[in-house]
């Protein structure tokens, strides 16, 4: 990594640690929301940024996440078990809606994951027994670590901070190594990958799976911080949410997701200033994000990158060009 | 560092490397390869040519498991390899190039040897843990030396030269050190003056690569002065039909040849 890109990491570390201490109740649970939403957009970041399968149906994983923590800690199984539980069940159900992406690809794979994501709903929403329907479950305990109650927001924030620092920290590890070439790989030209040994099935599925446990731990997080869950944020449209979240912050690029949710999660309370027009503005924003940035926020320093880089060689044909006529 | 398995250990002593046998594959009434048959030796280099329409994709595609042949077998290192697919093909110790570009833009040059390889390396599980060049750093490194690309290696390969990028398409395909690489056309869309690099870096791949042993090759191409100076044995097709094999001396004098193909 860059000098410059780990100082601004720390920085960055440095503000998160700091700024809760200057917030009221209310902003550190804004702060915590946008965590439990990064974790589950790098794992939709990994799936759609990384191995470029399209996917609709992230929000389905993250109310899977939630409705198993949410559940356990009802049957008076601990946290500890039921976010693990959250991960392993998002994983084992995304290497299921991996199949279809071996068959269909683009819009036509995004229909497919949407369908799920629809089906998911309707159990949420129909299966009372199970989730409680549209009056969901409440009172969602939240957990304690070593004797210390996380029951505070300042607690919880930290806590949620430590968690996702260490799946980021998991993920990096996974992406900077073959697991990460062999997604891009997939991504950007399955042919040619399974030509060079690429195991594009098991990729495609791990992509999902991989996603999916991170939407799982991200839902199970949301549940206990919420402490109360119903089927409306895990509903399709969430799932939209959630794929422009990693659209803006940059898909493929490590920490798309942090500013992608933030544009998700922060924006939206930021504009509220302009009260009845917030939506209008939040959607013009992002019209003209889609049309000035299609590859994200991230993309700019790459872009300026490039604009030096295409300036350089026209600088350097141009003294060619005058050595020559000078010649001549 | 760990090496990539000797993939022709099973080979009989004098057996070829590779040996189709009555291939056939038809698309509705029209028998594309109609019962072709040829043998690849250890250390060959083999060219595929004729007009267009022969078949010589049609046979490319199946030897590399993109289409199912109608009839005929495929022996690998002795081994009927004619219904795996790409990927087993691959780990079996066949290599590509296309006709088209095939590179990863967003990888760097380095990156996109390296992906060429690593999954010829240990298991997927233990592949978490591999370090990020999964031990193939220097194997990269001395190909990119070999293919004179080292100026940029370290750049995206979708930001250099179409020739560049044909260089890094080709380097890719040797990096697990395939028993058998299968060239498809390797001269599409080159500036002549790289077509003669090509040769000579084929050429040298052949007799002494920098990585790993001697190689074959399949090489279907169209620039036939490149073929008939590159191959030890040409076989040309015409109408899915194996019209001759024999050495570029031989084809050059072959009567039915130059009447059906060469038009001289």
């Amino acid at each position: 990594m860059k000098k410059s890109a780990l100082g601004l990491g720390l920085l960055a570390l440095l503000v998160l640690l700091v700024a809760p201490q200057f917030l009221k109740n209310y902003g550190i649970y804004l702060l915590t929301y946008w965590l439990v939403f990064i974790i589950a957009t790098m794992g939709l970041n990994l799936t759609v940024g990384y191995a470029g399968q399209k996917s609709l149906g992230h929000a389905a994983f993250f109310g899977i996440g939630a409705y198993t923590v949410a559940i356990l800690l009802k049957a008076g199984v601990s946290f500890w078990l039921g976010l693990p539980a959250a991960a392993l069940i998002c994983f084992v159900v995304g290497i299921i809606l991996g199949f279809p992406a071996l068959r269909v690809q683009t819009i036509y794979l995004a229909f497919a994951t949407l369908g799920f994501n629809t089906a998911v709903w309707l159990v949420m929403r129909n299966e009372e027994w199970l989730t409680g329907g549209t009056f969901g479950i409440n009172n969602i305990a939240r957990p304690s670590v070593f004797g210390a109650s996380l029951d505070g927001n300042l607690a919880y924030y930290y806590f949620t901070l430590v968690m996702a620092l260490l799946l980021a920290a998991l993920l990096w590890g996974l992406l900077r190594g073959p697991w990460g070439k062999a997604f891009t790989a997939l991504r950007d030209n399955p042919i040619r990958a399974e030509s060079l040994g690429v195991d594009t099935r098991a990729y495609t599925l791990l992509s999902f799976a991989i996603g999916a446990a991170y939407a799982g731990v991200a839902g199970g997080l949301f549940a206990s911080l919420v402490q109360y869950i119903e089927p409306g944020p895990f509903a399709v449209g969430s799932s939209i949410m959630m794929y422009l979240m990693v659209v803006v912050g940059g898909p493929g690029y490590f920490f798309g997701p942090v500013l992608g949710a933030a544009v998700g999660v922060l924006l939206p309370e930021w504009l509220r200033f302009a009260q009845a027009w917030y939506l209008f503005v939040f959607g013009v924003v992002v019209v003209l994000m889609m049309i000035w940035l299609p590859d994200g926020l991230l993309s700019i320093p790459d872009r300026i990158r490039a604009r030096k880089q295409s300036r350089l060689a026209s600088e350097t044909r141009a003294k060619a060009a005058q050595a020559a006529g000078a010649k001549a | 560092m760990t090496h990539a398995r000797n993939h022709n250990h099973d080979r009989p002593e004098g057996s070829p490397l590779l040996k189709v046998s009555g291939l056939k594959k038809a698309y509705g009434a029209i028998q594309a390869v109609g019962g072709v048959s040829f043998e690849v030796q250890p250390g060959e280099i083999f060219g595929v040519i004729g007009p267009n329409g022969s078949g010589k994709t049609t046979l490319f595609n199946s030897m590399l498991g993109q289409i199912r042949p109608d009839a005929g077998t495929i022996e690998l290192n002795g081994e009927d390899v004619t219904r795996l697919g790409p990927l087993e093909l691959n780990r079996r110790g066949v290599g590509r190039t296309f006709q088209t570009l095939q590179v990863f833009g967003k990888m760097s040059v380095r990156d996109n040897l390296i992906v060429a390889a690593q999954e010829h390396q240990g298991s997927m599980f233990s592949r978490i843990f591999a370090p990020t060049d999964s031990g193939l750093g220097a194997k990269a490194d001395a190909l990119i030396d070999q293919f004179r690309i080292r100026p940029v290696a370290h750049q995206k390969a979708g930001e250099l030269s179409y020739g560049q990028q044909k260089l890094v398409d080709i380097a890719m395909a040797f990096m697990s050190e395939p028993d058998l690489v299968l060239l498809d056309e390797p001269c599409a869309g080159v500036n002549p003056s790289l077509v003669g690099g090509i040769s000579r870096l084929l050429k040298e791949l052949n007799s002494k690569p920098a990585i790993g042993s001697t190689r074959s090759f399949v090489v279907i191409e169209h620039n036939m002065d490149f073929v008939m100076d590159l191959c030890h044995r040409i076989m040309v097709m015409v109408e899915g039909q194996v019209l001759a094999i024999g050495t570029p001396a031989e084809i050059r004098a072959n009567r039915q040849v130059l009447d059906a193909y060469l038009g001289e």
